[in-house]
């Protein structure tokens, strides 16, 4: 690893000034992506400014009919919330199913997000659920925020404060884990509330999390499994790689779809 | 039985200290002043060094040294060997391009290693390496072991222009092409074994030391094998002499064959360490492994087999391509050859055998042993035949293999091999009981009811293990013996130490020669100590791979004790006063026949030591004896697996219901063990069957080179085993064992593909049989339903 | 720079000119505790995995400037032969190690899992140790031994 700075901040404010000092400077938060990175010397920020002394960062709120959730609070908190799991059952399965124990010991909501890794599981829920990120500067709606591979509506030295999630009706993530590195090789976010029915893709598209909006109109009739029936996902969408040929990313895509709307029906 | 003794479920020493993190591996020593290698690597697969300048970077902080091929050719340093000569049917020897530790003007794989950095961090060595100025011509590169022979094909060693190592047969090739013109049914099928990467979790490493004062050099390395080590450090390397140099090979975090090799990082830290005066050491990292630790298995083959209007097995020949790599990594050239083409009898009466393998150069990472090494393809293609076979005449696969079955003992195959002890059929039955075989009919219904398809898959395996004898294997090509060697010194107190040529990396050496000792010379399980991987205590020995360190190793460990209970005899002959052919041995007690005279054999070893009872004219004092042992045969071991999975057609997911195993080891030692070397095997099985594969791009980049991208199976990937044994002795060596450390991995691969083609009816299922694979199966086989 | 950390109950200080310098390399070379093991370096072997705070960590991920404040227990502060904790105990009767390499991991995660949940099912126990690999295929053992340590069977 290239030698560096590192700067424990105490405050939001703190870390944005550390951030405007060093040019190119990277926020650590897990580290779970940052790190192995920088070890590969795929990345070599000239300073680190960690998050995890920033007490008001991480936690877990039910804020009137928003669910709040710090940027720094870890997959593990996530997962065994109950207030999560009271407000919006699915995310905390959906956080359960990241990784593995250790990973989600240390990875965050907000790492993940700002990374937006094709294959993150966090990206699917925000954009089914249409979570609000609030930065240190803005709110900004998850249909706005990501913005292809890796990329995000951030910019340089901004940071994710907290994800606010509207609970829905009913939602269920369906996951098909790619066997080596288990992130999604198609992971389906279905959520409902009232007629707004969101169908959130992640792990398949080659522009990263897309929303299937066919598979929204045919569920807005009726939201039931049989509605998709026949649906094809576009394999001109779908990523190709080692893992998986478009084709069959695009048929697990509706796969995925149909079990997950049972599973949010509870079948 | 006593509770330590052979056939006891002893717990292992060994995890006493694995289980509290005392374990030893050689990452975990630090010797005083060391510096630190790190090898610069070809990002090309294959390209010529047009030039290399590495002076700047040896400015750069904390560099000592920078070294390259030069320096190697300089210092008279010579190759990396392969040990096992091929002739090719023409008579012709193999064609061994050149292999030196650092490249000489061309690279050959992505991670080929090129020049190397000693410094005093790994993080100095690496922005060094940086600095490093090299201009490469790329080549054209040849990756796929199918193509690789065309015409126009990139020629990647000069002396190989077709990329042909050997043109390879065996076998009787008229009498089997009559066979086949006259049979009434022909099966065909084409196969691909997957390449694999090896992956023990502990990466290798290496320190190199050298001692001025006295000019002898010190290796710490992750081998499998360290007399072998230092024998080719010496005498082919030339590093140093034998008695100059010391391979020391402390606890080894797994091998799976990836660490009986002679690789160039062990053979620079040695080199390297005379040359700037300090200790070098040098640790994998991961992608590092994934690149430069030799490969496994990557066969492509063609293989037909006939049967009569019985459906009596008649013949059987296969056409095997056989991928080696970039260059001939040190057993590589057998694996295909003498490892595989033996095999393809499996269980199986067949008269008339023929086998052709080319081994290819490709511009890949070495290939050679991986668990199994040559029987897990042997295996694939015989058991897919077979079960094809069976489908295609519309015979159960179970009664099928039965009725072809080799049933009786000693039994001469067309392909060198000799068996010469087995039941089968008791192992089919035995498995089919466990199995529920009879049932599974029930069992595909209750799937079918719930939007899957079941199936159930047979591997009838064979392997033939502890290669040898030594006149045999030199016979056949072989630069090496392959008997074992044992030394036991009784102390005198009547502990017991036994120095072995054997290595465990994870067999539990420790534990099952204790208790062979244990029960042999009555002695606490406490008291005996195993000590192997040194080259300074243990005098030399042929290490531990092929499933050999029990029919090879624990008999010569047998031989020695017989030779120190000779002598005890002798010495309790003095002092019980009786004639030595009176005295008699057992349970740890000396007696003279027919009296109630009797000293146990602490008592004798005391008194071999103190030798007051005796003159040293009579009789030498001391009570320690050592022994080779070269067996007269190979051995072995076979069984039965069958597997039993359920497949997802929706997205074309398998999962493993259910695993029997039913093996014949001849004796078991211990159980316990004995049961863990088969999960262990199996695992790797099913990781070659569902999930793994190393992938190369068309340029020749490694595309799994992380565990991101390369899976191995998990806990979730694996059932619960069912495992059962039936026994039948081995006759070639005095304990009756025949070894079990890879059957697991020959018997699953077919097991596997043979439940999913039997699940999805359709026979082409290639491996690794992912849900994608799976899935398209699926496909085809709905749309030939359809279509009929 | 100087850093204070707490291992195995004890504070330890150390040198380190790397502030990004992982908490594994510091506990086996710099304070000698080389239980926890190198198999990856990346976060995804689980090699070697330590508990920080009563949660299992991969120690290759943590930056040693991260990791001051954490309470970290290693396998070494885990047991000792004469007085093992249960999951080692339980190891040892199962024979769940082979050539140990990936035993720490396996350990350290279980015992974490353990302390959270005392009576795990098997599927738990499998989905906590799902990022612990094994090359030596010890898989079904280690369930028994987590299973065996938690006081029930795995059938
Ligand atoms: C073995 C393994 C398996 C994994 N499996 C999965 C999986 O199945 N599914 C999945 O979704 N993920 C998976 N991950 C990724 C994991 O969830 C990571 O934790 C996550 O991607 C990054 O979170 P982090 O907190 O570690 O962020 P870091 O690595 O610290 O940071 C990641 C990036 O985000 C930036 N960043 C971090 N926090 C903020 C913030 N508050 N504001 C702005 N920018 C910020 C950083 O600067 C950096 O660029 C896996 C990782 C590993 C190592
Ligand atoms: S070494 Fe830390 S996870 Fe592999
Ligand atoms: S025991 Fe060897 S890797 Fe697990």
């Amino acid at each position: 690893m290239y030698a560096f700075e590192y700067v424990r901040a105490n405050s939001v404010r703190g870390a944005v000034s550390a951030l405007a000092k060093h040019e190119d400077g990277k926020i650590l938060a897990g580290g779970h992506t940052l790190l192995p990175t920088m070890k590969q010397r795929l990345a070599s920020p000239s300073a680190l400014v960690d998050l995890g002394a920033i007490k008001d960062l991480a936690g877990i709120e039910q804020r009137g009919r928003s669910l709040i959730i710090g940027a720094m609070t870890t997959h593990a908190a996530v997962a065994a919330s109950d207030v999560v799991k009271a407000s919006i059952p699915s995310l905390a399965e959906m956080a359960h199913m990241i990784g593995d124990p250790a990973v989600r010991n240390r990875g965050t909501i907000g790492g993940s997000i700002a990374n937006n890794d094709p294959a993150a599981d966090y990206p699917a829920a925000c954009l089914a659920l249409n979570a609000t990120i609030v930065t240190n500067q803005r709110k900004i709606p998850a249909s706005d925020f990501f913005k292809g591979l890796y990329e995000t509506a951030l910019e340089p030295g901004e940071i994710i404060v907290r994800v606010a999630f509207k609970p829905p009706s009913r939602a269920a993530y369906m996951k098909f884990r790619n066997p080596a590195s288990r992130f999604a090789l198609v992971g389906v976010f279905v959520a409902k509330k009232g007629s707004d029915i969101r169908v959130a893709v992640t792990g398949a598209g080659n522009q990263g999390v897309f929303r299937w909006r066919a598979a929204e109109e045919a569920l807005a009739k009726r939201f039931n499994p049989k509605s998709l029936d026949g649906l094809k996902a576009d394999a001109g969408m779908m990523n190709a790689d080692i893992h998986a040929s478009p084709d069959y990313r695009a048929h697990l895509v509706a796969v995925m779809t149909q079990r997950a709307v049972a599973k949010a029906l509870g079948k | 039985m006593t509770s330590t003794g052979i056939g006891a479920a002893v717990r292992r020493k060994e995890d006493h200290r694995f289980i509290t993190g005392k374990g030893r591996y050689t990452d975990d020593i630090n010797r005083p002043g060391q510096a630190h290698a790190y090898f610069l690597r070809s990002p090309h697969a294959h390209a010529k060094i047009k030039s290399l300048d590495v002076q700047g970077a040896k400015t750069k902080p904390g560099v000592l040294a920078i070294l390259t091929g030069d320096d190697i050719a300089t210092d008279k340093v010579g190759g990396l060997i392969c040990g096992w000569m091929i002739h090719s049917k023409d008579g012709s020897p193999m064609k061994a391009g050149p292999h030196p530790a650092l490249a000489q003007g061309k690279v050959r794989y992505v991670g080929d290693h090129v020049a190397v950095v000693i410094a005093e961090t790994v993080g100095e060595a690496k922005d060094a390496a940086e600095a490093i100025k090299i201009e490469y011509e790329v080549l054209p590169a040849e990756v796929e072991t199918a193509s690789a022979q065309r015409q126009g094909a990139a020629v990647i060693h000069d002396v190989a222009p077709d990329n042909t190592v050997y043109r390879w047969h065996l076998g009787d090739k008229a009498k089997t092409d009559a066979a086949f013109a006259a049979a009434k049914h022909v099966t065909k099928i084409d196969l691909t074994n997957n390449r694999l990467a090896p992956n023990p979790m502990e990466p290798r490493a290496a320190i190199g030391e050298y001692d001025s004062g006295d000019g002898v050099f010190t290796l710490y390395t992750t081998s499998q094998n360290p007399h072998v080590a230092r024998l080719v450090l010496s005498a082919f390397i030339g590093i140093a002499p034998e008695h100059k140099l010391r391979v020391v090979a402390p606890d080894v975090g797994g091998g799976f064959g990836s660490k009986i090799f002679i690789y160039a990082e062990e053979t620079v830290c040695v080199w390297a360490a005379k040359k700037v005066g300090r200790p070098v050491k040098w640790t994998s990292d991961r992608t590092e492994a994934f690149l430069s630790d030799a490969h496994g298995r990557d066969h492509v083959t063609h293989a037909e087999l006939a049967t009569d209007e019985n459906g009596k097995i008649t013949a059987l020949r296969a056409r095997t391509i056989a991928n080696l790599g970039g260059y001939l990594s040190t057993f590589s050239s057998s694996v295909p050859t003498y490892l595989y083409a033996p095999l393809l009898s499996g269980q199986y009466d067949i008269a008339n055998i023929y086998c052709e393998v080319d081994g290819v150069y490709t511009n890949t990472t070495p290939v050679d042993a991986y668990r199994g090494a040559g029987r897990p393809e042997a295996t694939f293609v015989v058991e897919r035949l077979v079960e094809a076979a069976a489908r295609e005449l519309g015979q159960d696969p179970a009664k099928f293999r039965r009725k072809n079955y080799i049933k009786s003992f000693p039994h001469q195959t067309p392909v060198i091999m000799t068996y010469d002890a087995g039941d089968y059929a008791a192992s089919l039955a035995k498995a089919m009981e466990i199995a529920d075989y009879a049932n599974i009919g029930k069992r595909k219904r209750e799937s079918a009811k719930n939007g899957k398809l079941r199936g159930i898959g047979i591997s009838s395996y064979i392997e033939a293990c502890g290669i040898a004898p030594s006149q045999a294997v030199g016979s056949l090509g072989a630069g090496v013996g392959l008997w074992e060697s044992a030394e036991v010194r009784v102390n005198p107190v009547g502990t017991v130490e036994v120095l072995t040529g054997s290595h465990s990396h994870g067999q539990g050496h420790e534990t099952t020669f204790a208790q062979l000792v244990s029960e042999r010379l009555g002695v606490p399980f406490e008291n005996v100590a195993i000590i192997h991987g040194d080259t300074d205590k243990v005098q030399f020995g042929m290490g531990t791979y092929g499933s050999r360190s029990g029919a090879v190793g624990m008999s010569a460990i047998y031989k020695a004790l017989d030779k120190v209970i000779e002598k005890g005899k002798k010495v309790a002959a003095y002092v019980l006063e009786a004639s030595a052919g009176d005295i008699e041995f057992k349970d740890g007690k000396f007696t003279v026949k027919g009296t109630d005279k009797a000293a146990d054999f602490g008592a004798i070893a005391l008194q071999a030591y103190i030798a007051h009872k005796f003159s040293g004219q009579e009789l030498e004092p001391g009570l320690k004896e050592g022994a080779f042992y070269d067996p007269t045969n190979f051995t072995f071991p076979a069984g039965v697996h069958i597997c039993e999975v359920e497949v997802d057609p929706g997205t074309g997911s398998t999962r493993i219901e259910r695993w029997t195993a039913v093996d014949d080891f001849g004796v078991v030692i211990n159980p316990m063990i004995v049961e863990g070397q088969v999960h262990g095997g199996i695992a790797q099985g099913v990781g070659q069957a569902l999930l793994e594969g190393v992938r190369y791009n068309a340029d020749g980049q490694l595309v799994t080179a992380s565990y991101m991208d390369y899976a191995m199976p998990r806990a979730d990937d694996l059932p619960s085993f069912h495992v059962g044994m039936t026994v039948t002795p081995c006759p070639s060596n005095p304990l009756g064992v025949k070894g079990c450390g890879e059957a697991g991995a020959i018997a699953a691969p077919a097991a596997v593909i043979n439940a999913i083609t039997d699940a999805v009816g359709h026979e082409h299922v290639a491996m690794p049989a992912t849900a994608e694979t799976v899935w398209k199966a699926c496909q085809r086989a709905s749309q030939k339903l359809a279509a009929e | 720079m100087p850093y204070t950390l707490t291992v195995n109950g004890s504070e330890r200080s150390l040198e380190s000119r790397d502030p990004d310098q992982p908490l594994l390399y510091v506990l086996r070379n710099a304070l000698g505790f080389t239980g926890p093991k190198f198999g990856c370096g990346l976060g995804q072997c689980g090699a070697c995995t330590v508990i920080a705070d009563g949660s299992p960590i991969r120690s290759c991920q943590l930056p040693i400037s991260a990791a001051q404040g954490m309470k970290i227990t290693t396998i070494e502060g885990l047991g000792t032969i004469e007085k093992p904790h249960p999951v080692q105990a339980a190891f040892i009767e199962e024979a769940a190690a082979q050539c140990g390499y990936c035993t720490n991991g396996m350990v350290m995660t279980s015992a974490a899992l353990l302390a959270q949940n005392p009576k795990p099912s098997v599927e738990e126990v499998k989905q906590a140790l799902a990022g612990n690999l094994c090359r030596c295929g010890t898989h079904d053992r280690v369930l028994r031994a987590v299973m065996r340590a938690s006081g029930r069977q795995k059938t």
